[in-house]
């Protein structure tokens, strides 16, 4: 018998009680669960990080980690970044300077940045393409996303 | 894909942990999961019951007595990264953390969980190596030690009976003054290195070298003291010269062979990655040219 466990995902500020299997992940359960369809999955397996949102405030990756392990944890995922229709700087960035093409892997580039640059303002360029070298992009779009990427990190450090 | 069907476990003390471990079967242990996840959704790995140590307390945590350094087997590898003492005093285990994974791994991937995955090219099995540590483990029977050198049995076999656990590693703290570098080829930043050099240096006041200690991790299925090298290097004066015979060494080293990957190649990498290192950490000595 498959047992299923009640959990609280909070998600974006928001709670959501959910039932959930032990083997589902994280990004699973923030899709179908909770309904959140920004995250998305792609490899499955750790490698690719369009799943990346932020646990406690820092990155990870949502297919690496099972949905019952972040119980009451605080999740932010790409739909927490706008106020209403109002953009985040680095939404608007990724506008600006082209940082996207099909748009699959934005969710995960998006809050991988966020991340980065939460957690370090006045982070170092070379620290900035380290963090973002964790991301797979298929459309090749990685120049324009570290020039989005760099624009706000020097608004933040004027 | 999904990962298969489990029963998951969630014990809060270790001796909960070491109940469970012992009594049920087909159980695997679920440490930071940047392994084991991959494993599940590929269909590799088909446990009955999964036993999650993240809500085990006192397993994580970093703590300094003289001149060892305790790391609890659920301390995340971007807290010991982060951490000022490994910073400033080991900067081989800080140069090796940083090539593992990325971010988003490092925060969730445990010292612990690497070290009993045991991957062959994973830079925490070699530089723990390198850095002579030691193994804490706990069991039905009490705990033990074992030192990391014999640590793996063979292939991904950590020494570890089906009901242990590590529950720690020691470090020895090297000593001031010590040159260090951690290098490695890996086809893309953040993979899995195909071979890596860790290098650790000290000096004599006189110039001469006083002792060398070579690694390399992914040539074979246990990483690798290039002892040879080490014994030719000590006592003498560094010099390209000499840097570049010992690394010559490796061209002798038994090295694994795969279907990307043939053994010359890993051989010739070797040789690179240890004059390189070799040079790297001579560098870093204090006061050098």
């Amino acid at each position: 018998m498959t047992q299923h466990h009640s959990i609280t995902l909070h998600l974006n500020g928001t709670a959501h009680a959910v039932s959930v299997e032990p083997r589902h992940t994280l990004v699973d359960v923030i899709r179908e669960g909770c309904g959140a369809t920004g995250t998305h999955t792609g490899c499955e397996h750790g490698v690719c990080g369009s799943c990346t949102v932020l646990l406690d405030g820092e990155p990870i990756r949502a297919c690496l980690m099972f949905a019952i392990q972040a119980d009451g944890r605080q999740i932010r995922t790409v739909e927490g970044l706008a106020h209403g229709t109002i953009l985040h700087r680095l939404q608007q960035a990724f506008i600006d300077h082209h940082a996207l093409q099909c748009g699959y892997c934005t969710p995960g580039f998006l809050m991988l940045a966020a991340g980065l640059l939460e957690a370090d303002p006045n982070i170092s360029d070379d620290a900035l393409q380290d963090g973002l070298s964790a991301n797979l992009c298929r459309c090749t779009g990685y120049v324009n996303i570290l020039r989005a990427v760099r624009a706000v990190a020097a608004e933040l450090r004027a | 894909m999904k990962p298969p069907d489990f029963t998951y476990h969630a014990p809060e003390t270790l001796e909960q942990a070491l109940s469970l471990l012992a009594s049920l079967d087909n159980a695997r242990l679920l440490a930071g999961g940047q392994s084991l996840m991959p494993m599940l959704t590929m269909r590799f790995a088909f446990p009955d019951h999964v036993i999650d140590l993240n809500r085990v307390a006192g397993l994580a945590g970093i703590t300094q007595t003289g001149d060892t350094l305790r790391i609890g087997a659920m301390t995340r590898q971007r807290d010991l990264l982060d951490h000022p003492f490994v910073q400033q005093k080991i900067p081989l285990l800080a140069q090796a953390l940083a090539l593992i994974g990325h971010r988003q791994t490092r925060n969730r991937g445990t010292i612990g969980g690497s070290l009993c995955h045991l991957d062959p090219a994973a830079e925490l099995v070699s530089v723990m190596t390198a850095l002579g540590a030691t193994i804490e483990i706990a069991g039905p029977n009490g705990p033990r030690d074992v030192a990391m050198a014999d640590f793996p049995l063979g292939y991904m076999t950590p020494s570890l009976a089906p009901d242990e656990l590590v529950t720690a590693v020691h470090l020895p703290v090297p000593p001031p003054g010590h040159g260090a570098s951690f290098l490695e080829f890996s086809r893309r930043h953040g993979d899995f290195a195909i071979v890596s050099a860790a290098v650790m240096l000290t000096r004599h006041s006189s110039g001469h070298l006083a002792d060398a200690v070579i690694t390399l991790g992914g040539v074979g299925p246990v990483p690798l003291r290039l002892a040879k090298a080490e014994a030719l290097l000590a006592g003498q004066t560094p010099t390209p010269d000499l840097f570049t015979q010992a690394a010559c060494l490796a061209r002798e080293i038994d090295a694994m062979e795969d279907a990307q990957i043939p053994a010359w190649y890993r051989r010739r990498l070797a040789e690179s990655l240890t004059r390189r290192a070799l040079t790297a950490a001579h560098q870093s000595l204090p006061g050098a040219a």
